[in-house]
Protein backbone atom coordinates (compact mmCIF):
# COMPACT_ATOMS: atom_id res chain seq x y z
CA UNK A 1 0.00 0.00 0.00
CA UNK A 2 1.65 3.29 -1.03
CA UNK A 3 1.90 6.02 1.60
CA UNK A 4 1.13 8.66 -1.01
CA UNK A 5 -1.53 8.40 -3.68
CA UNK A 6 -0.29 7.29 -7.09
CA UNK A 7 -2.03 8.02 -10.41
CA UNK A 8 -5.06 5.97 -11.46
CA UNK A 9 -2.87 3.80 -13.71
CA UNK A 10 -1.37 2.34 -10.54
CA UNK A 11 2.10 3.87 -10.82
CA UNK A 12 3.83 7.10 -11.73
CA UNK A 13 5.66 5.34 -14.54
CA UNK A 14 2.55 3.88 -16.18
CA UNK A 15 0.93 7.32 -16.06
CA UNK A 16 3.43 8.09 -18.86
CA UNK A 17 2.99 5.02 -21.09
CA UNK A 18 5.70 6.12 -23.54
CA UNK A 19 8.26 5.32 -20.83
CA UNK A 20 7.40 1.63 -20.64
CA UNK A 21 8.25 -0.46 -17.60
CA UNK A 22 10.87 -2.80 -19.07
CA UNK A 23 14.54 -3.20 -18.29
CA UNK A 24 16.68 -0.18 -19.23
CA UNK A 25 19.94 -0.36 -21.13
CA UNK A 26 22.83 1.80 -19.97
CA UNK A 27 24.63 1.48 -23.30
CA UNK A 28 24.06 5.24 -23.63
CA UNK A 29 26.48 5.88 -20.75
CA UNK A 30 29.54 3.83 -21.75
CA UNK A 31 30.18 4.78 -25.35
CA UNK A 32 32.34 7.56 -26.83
CA UNK A 33 30.26 7.30 -30.00
CA UNK A 34 26.94 7.86 -28.21
CA UNK A 35 28.47 10.80 -26.38
CA UNK A 36 29.55 12.43 -29.65
CA UNK A 37 25.99 12.09 -30.92
CA UNK A 38 24.63 13.62 -27.69
CA UNK A 39 26.98 16.59 -28.08
CA UNK A 40 25.52 17.36 -31.48
CA UNK A 41 21.90 16.56 -30.75
CA UNK A 42 21.60 17.90 -27.21
CA UNK A 43 24.35 20.22 -26.01
CA UNK A 44 24.78 22.09 -29.29
CA UNK A 45 21.02 22.63 -29.64
CA UNK A 46 19.27 23.15 -26.30
CA UNK A 47 19.13 26.06 -23.86
CA UNK A 48 21.94 25.70 -21.29
CA UNK A 49 22.04 27.58 -18.01
CA UNK A 50 25.43 29.27 -17.68
CA UNK A 51 24.95 31.53 -14.65
CA UNK A 52 22.91 34.01 -12.65
CA UNK A 53 22.23 37.65 -13.36
CA UNK A 54 23.92 38.61 -10.04
CA UNK A 55 27.20 37.58 -11.70
CA UNK A 56 26.75 40.57 -14.04
CA UNK A 57 26.09 43.39 -11.57
CA UNK A 58 26.73 46.32 -13.94
CA UNK A 59 27.29 47.28 -17.56
CA UNK A 60 30.58 45.73 -18.65
CA UNK A 61 30.46 42.85 -16.15
CA UNK A 62 31.30 39.58 -17.88
CA UNK A 63 32.12 35.93 -17.25
CA UNK A 64 33.30 33.11 -19.47
CA UNK A 65 31.95 29.56 -19.55
CA UNK A 66 33.80 26.56 -20.93
CA UNK A 67 31.22 24.41 -22.72
CA UNK A 68 33.27 21.43 -23.75
CA UNK A 69 30.18 19.36 -24.50
CA UNK A 70 29.13 21.96 -27.06
CA UNK A 71 32.72 22.40 -28.27
CA UNK A 72 33.03 26.06 -27.41
CA UNK A 73 33.75 28.72 -24.81
CA UNK A 74 31.34 31.61 -24.44
CA UNK A 75 31.73 35.06 -22.96
CA UNK A 76 28.58 36.43 -21.34
CA UNK A 77 28.36 40.19 -20.75
CA UNK A 78 25.98 42.88 -19.56
CA UNK A 79 26.06 45.21 -22.57
CA UNK A 80 25.45 48.96 -22.87
CA UNK A 81 21.64 48.87 -22.72
CA UNK A 82 21.78 46.59 -19.64
CA UNK A 83 20.94 43.61 -21.85
CA UNK A 84 22.70 40.25 -21.48
CA UNK A 85 24.65 39.19 -24.55
CA UNK A 86 26.78 36.14 -25.28
CA UNK A 87 29.51 35.52 -27.83
CA UNK A 88 31.74 32.69 -28.88
CA UNK A 89 34.96 33.48 -27.05
CA UNK A 90 37.10 33.77 -30.17
CA UNK A 91 38.94 36.69 -31.77
CA UNK A 92 37.93 37.24 -35.38
CA UNK A 93 41.49 37.91 -36.47
CA UNK A 94 43.20 34.55 -36.16
CA UNK A 95 41.16 32.55 -33.69
CA UNK A 96 42.83 33.29 -30.39
CA UNK A 97 40.65 32.83 -27.34
CA UNK A 98 39.49 36.36 -26.61
CA UNK A 99 38.85 36.43 -22.84
CA UNK A 100 40.99 34.40 -20.44
CA UNK A 101 43.50 34.82 -17.62
CA UNK A 102 46.72 32.86 -17.10
CA UNK A 103 45.26 29.48 -18.10
CA UNK A 104 43.31 29.35 -21.36
CA UNK A 105 41.05 26.53 -20.15
CA UNK A 106 40.02 28.20 -16.90
CA UNK A 107 36.90 30.30 -16.60
CA UNK A 108 37.24 33.94 -15.65
CA UNK A 109 35.12 36.97 -14.86
CA UNK A 110 35.49 40.71 -14.43
CA UNK A 111 34.39 44.09 -15.68
CA UNK A 112 35.58 45.92 -18.78
CA UNK A 113 34.62 48.67 -21.22
CA UNK A 114 35.66 46.58 -24.20
CA UNK A 115 37.28 43.25 -24.98
CA UNK A 116 40.87 43.39 -26.20
CA UNK A 117 42.60 40.36 -27.69
CA UNK A 118 45.88 39.53 -25.96
CA UNK A 119 47.49 38.49 -29.23
CA UNK A 120 47.33 41.46 -31.65
CA UNK A 121 45.19 43.94 -29.75
CA UNK A 122 41.97 43.77 -31.78
CA UNK A 123 39.14 45.33 -29.78
CA UNK A 124 35.41 44.67 -29.54
CA UNK A 125 32.74 46.69 -27.74
CA UNK A 126 30.17 45.15 -25.38
CA UNK A 127 27.84 44.62 -28.34
CA UNK A 128 30.52 42.52 -30.01
CA UNK A 129 31.35 45.04 -32.75
CA UNK A 130 34.96 45.22 -33.84
CA UNK A 131 36.12 48.73 -32.90
CA UNK A 132 39.87 48.60 -33.46
CA UNK A 133 42.26 46.70 -35.67
CA UNK A 134 45.98 47.04 -35.03
CA UNK A 135 47.71 48.41 -38.16
CA UNK A 136 44.42 48.30 -40.00
CA UNK A 137 45.97 49.69 -43.21
CA UNK A 138 48.14 46.55 -43.54
CA UNK A 139 45.03 44.44 -44.24
CA UNK A 140 43.38 43.95 -47.60
CA UNK A 141 39.91 45.44 -48.07
CA UNK A 142 39.09 44.72 -44.44
CA UNK A 143 35.83 46.22 -43.22
CA UNK A 144 35.67 46.07 -39.40
CA UNK A 145 31.86 45.83 -39.63
CA UNK A 146 32.27 42.35 -41.06
CA UNK A 147 34.42 41.18 -38.15
CA UNK A 148 32.27 41.47 -35.08
CA UNK A 149 32.22 38.64 -32.52
CA UNK A 150 30.07 35.62 -33.35
CA UNK A 151 27.02 36.05 -31.18
CA UNK A 152 25.23 33.28 -29.32
CA UNK A 153 21.55 33.39 -28.36
CA UNK A 154 21.21 34.44 -24.70
CA UNK A 155 18.05 34.83 -22.62
CA UNK A 156 17.29 35.26 -18.95
CA UNK A 157 14.57 33.45 -16.95
CA UNK A 158 14.01 34.54 -13.33
CA UNK A 159 17.62 35.74 -13.18
CA UNK A 160 19.07 32.51 -14.63
CA UNK A 161 21.11 33.21 -17.77
CA UNK A 162 20.88 30.64 -20.57
CA UNK A 163 22.61 30.33 -23.93
CA UNK A 164 21.65 28.32 -26.99
CA UNK A 165 24.50 27.51 -29.37
CA UNK A 166 22.26 26.63 -32.28
CA UNK A 167 22.01 29.71 -34.50
CA UNK A 168 18.88 28.19 -36.08
CA UNK A 169 17.07 27.81 -32.77
CA UNK A 170 13.64 29.44 -32.89
CA UNK A 171 12.28 28.31 -29.50
CA UNK A 172 12.27 31.10 -26.92
CA UNK A 173 13.80 30.08 -23.59
CA UNK A 174 10.54 30.36 -21.63
CA UNK A 175 8.75 28.11 -24.12
CA UNK A 176 11.58 25.59 -23.93
CA UNK A 177 11.50 25.50 -20.12
CA UNK A 178 7.76 24.83 -20.24
CA UNK A 179 5.14 24.57 -17.53
CA UNK A 180 7.44 23.97 -14.55
CA UNK A 181 9.29 27.24 -15.22
CA UNK A 182 6.08 29.18 -15.63
CA UNK A 183 4.81 27.65 -12.40
CA UNK A 184 7.95 28.66 -10.48
CA UNK A 185 7.96 32.26 -11.72
CA UNK A 186 7.73 34.80 -8.94
CA UNK A 187 9.89 32.76 -6.57
CA UNK A 188 12.27 35.29 -4.95
CA UNK A 189 15.53 33.87 -6.33
CA UNK A 190 16.93 37.42 -6.38
CA UNK A 191 16.76 37.55 -2.56
CA UNK A 192 19.08 34.54 -2.25
CA UNK A 193 22.39 36.26 -2.85
CA UNK A 194 24.55 34.41 -0.29
CA UNK A 195 26.21 31.85 -2.56
CA UNK A 196 28.39 28.81 -1.89
CA UNK A 197 29.53 26.91 -5.00
CA UNK A 198 31.23 23.51 -5.15
CA UNK A 199 32.81 21.75 -8.05
CA UNK A 200 33.88 18.17 -8.62
CA UNK A 201 35.45 16.27 -11.47
CA UNK A 202 33.45 13.06 -11.56
CA UNK A 203 34.52 9.85 -13.30
CA UNK A 204 31.14 8.98 -14.73
CA UNK A 205 28.85 9.72 -17.63
CA UNK A 206 26.91 12.95 -17.00
CA UNK A 207 23.56 11.15 -16.92
CA UNK A 208 24.59 8.90 -14.04
CA UNK A 209 24.91 11.81 -11.61
CA UNK A 210 21.55 13.17 -12.71
CA UNK A 211 20.21 9.66 -12.08
CA UNK A 212 21.59 9.81 -8.54
CA UNK A 213 19.96 13.16 -7.82
CA UNK A 214 16.56 12.48 -9.39
CA UNK A 215 15.79 9.50 -7.15
CA UNK A 216 15.75 9.41 -3.36
CA UNK A 217 15.31 5.61 -3.29
CA UNK A 218 19.03 5.45 -2.41
CA UNK A 219 18.86 7.92 0.46
CA UNK A 220 17.97 5.63 3.41
CA UNK A 221 20.72 3.18 2.38
CA UNK A 222 23.70 5.07 0.93
CA UNK A 223 23.37 7.90 3.45
CA UNK A 224 22.29 5.71 6.40
CA UNK A 225 25.15 6.73 8.66
CA UNK A 226 24.34 10.42 8.27
CA UNK A 227 21.39 9.84 10.62
CA UNK A 228 21.48 8.68 14.23
CA UNK A 229 21.18 4.88 14.43
CA UNK A 230 17.54 4.60 15.50
CA UNK A 231 16.33 7.04 12.82
CA UNK A 232 18.46 5.30 10.21
CA UNK A 233 16.83 1.91 10.94
CA UNK A 234 13.37 3.49 10.80
CA UNK A 235 14.10 5.13 7.43
CA UNK A 236 15.42 1.87 5.99
CA UNK A 237 12.31 -0.01 7.13
CA UNK A 238 9.97 2.56 5.61
CA UNK A 239 11.92 2.96 2.37
CA UNK A 240 11.33 5.97 0.21
CA UNK A 241 8.26 7.23 -1.61
CA UNK A 242 7.93 10.67 -3.15
CA UNK A 243 4.87 12.87 -2.76
CA UNK A 244 4.60 13.21 -6.54
CA UNK A 245 6.42 13.03 -9.86
CA UNK A 246 5.59 14.96 -12.99
CA UNK A 247 6.97 15.06 -16.50
CA UNK A 248 6.65 17.93 -18.97
CA UNK A 249 8.26 17.27 -22.35
CA UNK A 250 11.99 16.74 -21.74
CA UNK A 251 11.80 18.09 -18.17
CA UNK A 252 10.85 16.33 -14.95
CA UNK A 253 10.20 17.06 -11.29
CA UNK A 254 9.87 15.26 -7.98
CA UNK A 255 8.07 16.67 -4.96
CA UNK A 256 9.12 15.21 -1.63
CA UNK A 257 8.82 15.25 2.12
CA UNK A 258 11.92 15.51 4.28
CA UNK A 259 12.84 14.53 7.82
CA UNK A 260 11.61 17.93 8.92
CA UNK A 261 13.41 21.12 9.83
CA UNK A 262 13.16 20.89 12.77
CA UNK A 263 12.30 17.19 13.01
CA UNK A 264 9.35 16.15 15.19
CA UNK A 265 11.71 14.38 17.60
CA UNK A 266 14.99 16.21 18.23
CA UNK A 267 16.64 13.03 19.49
CA UNK A 268 16.54 11.76 15.89
CA UNK A 269 19.20 14.21 14.69
CA UNK A 270 22.86 14.68 15.54
CA UNK A 271 23.97 16.87 18.48
CA UNK A 272 25.45 19.55 16.20
CA UNK A 273 22.14 19.87 14.33
CA UNK A 274 20.19 20.26 17.56
CA UNK A 275 22.49 23.07 18.69
CA UNK A 276 22.87 24.96 15.44
CA UNK A 277 19.26 24.29 14.32
CA UNK A 278 20.22 23.32 10.79
CA UNK A 279 21.08 20.32 8.65
CA UNK A 280 20.63 18.76 5.24
CA UNK A 281 17.21 20.33 4.74
CA UNK A 282 18.47 23.81 5.56
CA UNK A 283 18.41 26.18 8.53
CA UNK A 284 15.40 25.41 10.75
CA UNK A 285 14.63 29.09 11.32
CA UNK A 286 13.96 30.09 7.75
CA UNK A 287 14.27 33.72 6.59
CA UNK A 288 11.16 35.68 5.68
CA UNK A 289 11.26 36.14 1.91
CA UNK A 290 7.91 37.89 1.81
CA UNK A 291 6.45 34.84 0.10
CA UNK A 292 2.80 34.82 1.17
CA UNK A 293 1.92 31.98 -1.15
CA UNK A 294 4.11 29.49 -2.98
CA UNK A 295 4.13 29.74 -6.78
CA UNK A 296 1.77 27.06 -8.19
CA UNK A 297 4.45 24.59 -9.36
CA UNK A 298 5.78 24.24 -5.80
CA UNK A 299 4.35 21.63 -3.43
CA UNK A 300 1.92 20.55 -6.18
CA UNK A 301 0.08 18.08 -3.91
CA UNK A 302 -0.36 20.71 -1.19
CA UNK A 303 1.13 18.27 1.31
CA UNK A 304 1.70 19.32 4.91
CA UNK A 305 4.78 17.08 4.85
CA UNK A 306 6.29 18.92 1.89
CA UNK A 307 9.99 19.77 2.18
CA UNK A 308 11.50 20.04 -1.28
CA UNK A 309 10.76 20.18 -4.98
CA UNK A 310 13.50 19.18 -7.40
CA UNK A 311 13.22 20.15 -11.07
CA UNK A 312 15.39 18.81 -13.89
CA UNK A 313 15.44 21.15 -16.86
CA UNK A 314 16.84 19.01 -19.65
CA UNK A 315 19.61 18.44 -20.30
CA UNK A 316 21.78 19.36 -17.33
CA UNK A 317 20.27 21.97 -15.00
CA UNK A 318 18.52 21.13 -11.75
CA UNK A 319 16.81 23.53 -9.36
CA UNK A 320 15.97 22.39 -5.83
CA UNK A 321 13.60 24.65 -3.92
CA UNK A 322 13.42 23.90 -0.19
CA UNK A 323 10.61 24.65 2.24
CA UNK A 324 13.21 26.39 4.42
CA UNK A 325 13.50 29.22 1.85
CA UNK A 326 16.77 28.33 0.21
CA UNK A 327 17.78 26.88 -3.14
CA UNK A 328 20.36 24.51 -4.58
CA UNK A 329 21.23 24.25 -8.27
CA UNK A 330 23.11 21.40 -9.93
CA UNK A 331 24.91 21.51 -13.25
CA UNK A 332 26.47 18.53 -15.01
CA UNK A 333 28.98 19.51 -17.71
CA UNK A 334 30.23 16.52 -19.72
CA UNK A 335 33.91 16.46 -20.61
CA UNK A 336 33.93 12.97 -22.21
CA UNK A 337 31.67 9.92 -22.33
CA UNK A 338 32.80 8.88 -18.85
CA UNK A 339 33.76 12.14 -17.15
CA UNK A 340 31.98 15.32 -16.27
CA UNK A 341 32.28 18.38 -14.09
CA UNK A 342 29.60 18.64 -11.43
CA UNK A 343 28.70 21.98 -9.88
CA UNK A 344 26.48 22.32 -6.83
CA UNK A 345 25.52 25.80 -5.71
CA UNK A 346 23.69 26.73 -2.49
CA UNK A 347 21.79 30.04 -2.38
CA UNK A 348 20.63 31.60 0.91
CA UNK A 349 19.22 34.92 2.01
CA UNK A 350 22.13 36.99 3.38
CA UNK A 351 22.65 35.93 7.01
CA UNK A 352 21.50 38.51 9.55
CA UNK A 353 24.28 37.69 12.00
CA UNK A 354 26.97 35.18 12.90
CA UNK A 355 24.43 32.65 14.23
CA UNK A 356 22.57 32.65 10.90
CA UNK A 357 25.88 32.29 9.08
CA UNK A 358 26.77 29.18 11.12
CA UNK A 359 23.37 27.61 10.42
CA UNK A 360 23.96 28.12 6.69
CA UNK A 361 27.47 26.67 7.00
CA UNK A 362 26.10 23.48 8.58
CA UNK A 363 23.58 23.09 5.75
CA UNK A 364 26.34 23.59 3.16
CA UNK A 365 28.89 21.21 4.67
CA UNK A 366 26.18 18.58 5.22
CA UNK A 367 25.32 18.86 1.53
CA UNK A 368 29.03 18.34 0.82
CA UNK A 369 29.21 15.16 2.92
CA UNK A 370 26.27 13.70 1.00
CA UNK A 371 27.68 14.74 -2.37
CA UNK A 372 31.01 13.05 -1.60
CA UNK A 373 29.16 9.78 -0.97
CA UNK A 374 27.13 10.18 -4.15
CA UNK A 375 30.12 11.11 -6.30
CA UNK A 376 32.23 8.12 -5.38
CA UNK A 377 29.36 5.69 -5.92
CA UNK A 378 29.11 6.98 -9.49
CA UNK A 379 32.68 6.03 -10.28
CA UNK A 380 31.94 2.55 -8.97
CA UNK A 381 28.90 2.33 -11.23
CA UNK A 382 30.67 3.68 -14.32
CA UNK A 383 33.52 1.20 -13.92
CA UNK A 384 31.21 -1.78 -13.87
CA UNK A 385 28.96 -0.52 -16.66
CA UNK A 386 32.08 -0.33 -18.81
CA UNK A 387 33.29 -3.77 -17.80
CA UNK A 388 32.83 -6.88 -19.89
CA UNK A 389 30.27 -8.36 -17.56
CA UNK A 390 27.36 -9.87 -19.51
CA UNK A 391 24.85 -7.66 -17.66
CA UNK A 392 23.55 -4.99 -20.00
CA UNK A 393 20.06 -4.05 -18.84
CA UNK A 394 18.70 -3.01 -15.48
CA UNK A 395 15.33 -2.82 -13.72
CA UNK A 396 14.18 0.65 -12.66
CA UNK A 397 11.40 0.97 -10.09
CA UNK A 398 8.58 3.48 -9.90
CA UNK A 399 10.61 5.82 -7.65
CA UNK A 400 13.19 5.89 -10.47
CA UNK A 401 10.78 7.22 -13.09
CA UNK A 402 12.84 10.34 -13.73
CA UNK A 403 15.89 8.22 -14.63
CA UNK A 404 13.87 6.25 -17.12
CA UNK A 405 12.61 9.55 -18.51
CA UNK A 406 16.09 11.12 -18.71
CA UNK A 407 17.65 8.26 -20.66
CA UNK A 408 14.59 8.00 -22.92
CA UNK A 409 14.67 11.75 -23.57
CA UNK A 410 18.38 11.84 -24.38
CA UNK A 411 17.86 9.00 -26.85
CA UNK A 412 14.84 10.75 -28.38
CA UNK A 413 16.85 13.95 -28.95
CA UNK A 414 19.58 11.97 -30.69
CA UNK A 415 17.10 10.03 -32.83
CA UNK A 416 15.12 13.10 -33.85
CA UNK A 417 18.25 15.08 -34.66
CA UNK A 418 19.67 12.30 -36.80
CA UNK A 419 16.39 11.58 -38.57
CA UNK A 420 16.02 15.18 -39.68
CA UNK A 421 19.47 16.70 -39.55
CA UNK A 422 19.50 20.43 -39.75
CA UNK A 423 21.56 21.94 -42.57
CA UNK A 424 25.15 22.75 -41.77
CA UNK A 425 25.45 26.17 -40.19
CA UNK A 426 26.08 28.97 -42.67
CA UNK A 427 29.64 30.28 -42.61
CA UNK A 428 29.90 33.65 -40.95
CA UNK B 1 51.35 34.09 21.79
CA UNK B 2 48.75 36.83 21.21
CA UNK B 3 45.15 35.91 21.79
CA UNK B 4 42.94 35.87 18.69
CA UNK B 5 39.49 34.97 20.05
CA UNK B 6 37.08 37.08 22.13
CA UNK B 7 38.16 37.06 25.79
CA UNK B 8 35.13 35.02 26.86
CA UNK B 9 36.45 32.14 24.76
CA UNK B 10 40.03 32.19 26.06
CA UNK B 11 39.90 28.46 26.83
CA UNK B 12 39.63 27.80 23.08
CA UNK B 13 42.89 29.63 22.28
CA UNK B 14 44.81 26.32 22.03
CA UNK B 15 42.49 25.49 19.09
CA UNK B 16 42.83 28.89 17.40
CA UNK B 17 44.54 27.16 14.44
CA UNK B 18 41.03 25.98 13.48
CA UNK B 19 39.92 29.61 12.92
CA UNK B 20 40.43 29.27 9.17
CA UNK B 21 38.73 31.63 6.70
CA UNK B 22 37.64 29.16 3.98
CA UNK B 23 35.71 25.88 3.97
CA UNK B 24 38.18 24.42 1.53
CA UNK B 25 41.05 24.95 3.98
CA UNK B 26 38.95 23.86 6.98
CA UNK B 27 38.13 20.60 5.20
CA UNK B 28 41.80 20.10 4.29
CA UNK B 29 42.74 20.46 7.96
CA UNK B 30 40.04 17.96 8.96
CA UNK B 31 41.22 15.24 6.58
CA UNK B 32 44.86 15.74 7.56
CA UNK B 33 44.03 15.49 11.28
CA UNK B 34 43.92 12.34 13.39
CA UNK B 35 40.72 11.26 15.14
CA UNK B 36 42.36 12.14 18.47
CA UNK B 37 42.97 15.69 17.25
CA UNK B 38 39.43 16.03 15.88
CA UNK B 39 37.94 14.63 19.08
CA UNK B 40 39.99 17.02 21.22
CA UNK B 41 38.82 20.01 19.18
CA UNK B 42 35.20 18.83 19.34
CA UNK B 43 35.38 18.15 23.08
CA UNK B 44 36.68 21.65 23.70
CA UNK B 45 34.45 23.62 21.32
CA UNK B 46 31.13 21.75 21.44
CA UNK B 47 30.40 22.44 25.13
CA UNK B 48 30.74 26.20 24.45
CA UNK B 49 28.54 26.22 21.34
CA UNK B 50 25.50 27.79 23.01
CA UNK B 51 27.70 30.63 24.27
CA UNK B 52 29.30 31.02 20.85
CA UNK B 53 25.93 31.14 19.06
CA UNK B 54 24.63 33.76 21.50
CA UNK B 55 27.84 35.77 21.11
CA UNK B 56 27.76 35.63 17.31
CA UNK B 57 24.09 36.57 17.21
CA UNK B 58 25.03 40.05 18.48
CA UNK B 59 26.86 41.01 15.30
CA UNK B 60 25.53 41.73 11.83
CA UNK B 61 27.82 40.04 9.30
CA UNK B 62 28.73 43.42 7.83
CA UNK B 63 30.93 44.92 10.48
CA UNK B 64 31.50 41.83 12.63
CA UNK B 65 34.65 42.48 14.74
CA UNK B 66 37.84 40.62 13.87
CA UNK B 67 37.92 38.47 17.00
CA UNK B 68 34.26 37.50 16.50
CA UNK B 69 35.03 36.67 12.87
CA UNK B 70 37.73 34.27 14.06
CA UNK B 71 35.27 32.73 16.52
CA UNK B 72 32.82 32.29 13.62
CA UNK B 73 35.48 30.59 11.52
CA UNK B 74 36.46 28.35 14.43
CA UNK B 75 32.83 27.26 14.79
CA UNK B 76 32.50 26.83 11.02
CA UNK B 77 35.44 24.43 11.45
CA UNK B 78 33.50 22.65 14.20
CA UNK B 79 30.67 22.06 11.69
CA UNK B 80 33.23 20.42 9.40
CA UNK B 81 34.90 18.45 12.20
CA UNK B 82 31.58 17.25 13.64
CA UNK B 83 31.06 14.66 10.91
CA UNK B 84 34.09 12.51 11.77
CA UNK B 85 33.27 12.75 15.47
CA UNK B 86 29.47 12.35 15.39
CA UNK B 87 29.05 10.08 12.35
CA UNK B 88 32.07 8.53 10.70
CA UNK B 89 34.66 7.68 13.38
CA UNK B 90 37.25 8.55 10.74
CA UNK B 91 38.35 11.89 9.21
CA UNK B 92 37.08 11.13 5.68
CA UNK B 93 33.59 10.33 4.52
CA UNK B 94 33.50 6.50 4.31
CA UNK B 95 33.73 5.12 0.78
CA UNK B 96 34.47 8.57 -0.60
CA UNK B 97 37.89 7.37 -1.81
CA UNK B 98 39.30 9.68 -4.41
CA UNK B 99 36.14 11.77 -4.74
CA UNK B 100 36.59 15.49 -4.20
CA UNK B 101 34.08 18.28 -3.88
CA UNK B 102 35.79 21.61 -3.61
CA UNK B 103 34.45 25.04 -2.73
CA UNK B 104 35.07 27.40 -5.64
CA UNK B 105 32.93 30.28 -4.36
CA UNK B 106 32.31 31.17 -0.72
CA UNK B 107 31.10 34.21 1.20
CA UNK B 108 33.94 36.53 2.29
CA UNK B 109 33.03 36.00 5.96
Amino acid sequence: MPHFTKPAEGSWTEHYPELGTGLVSYADSVSPEVYEREREAIFARTWLNVGRIEQLPKVGSYFTRELDAARTSVVVVRASQDEVRAFHNICRHRGNKLVWQDFPHEETSGTCRQFTCKYHGWRYNLEGECTFVQQESEFFDLDRQDFGLASVQAEVWEGFIFVNLDPRNTTPLRDYLGKFAKGIEGYPFHELTQVHRYRAEVGSNWKLFIDAFTEFYHAPILHAKQSVAEESRRLTDIGYEALAYEIDGPHGMVSTWTGGAPPKDLSLVKPIERKVRSGLFGPWDEPDLGLDELPPALNPTGSKLWGLDSFLFFPNFMVLIWKQNWVITYHYWPTSYNTHIFEGTCYFAPPKNGRDRLAQELAVVTFKEYALQDGNTLEATQTMLESRTPIRTFPLNDQEILLRHLHTTAQRFVDEHERAPAPAPARV
Amino acid sequence: MPTVLPAAFAELEPFADWAIPTERARYAKRVSSTMDELQAFYDAAFPRIDDALAYLEQFPIDGIPEDATRLLWLYCALMTASFPVESWRQPRVPDSGAASFDAVLEPAV
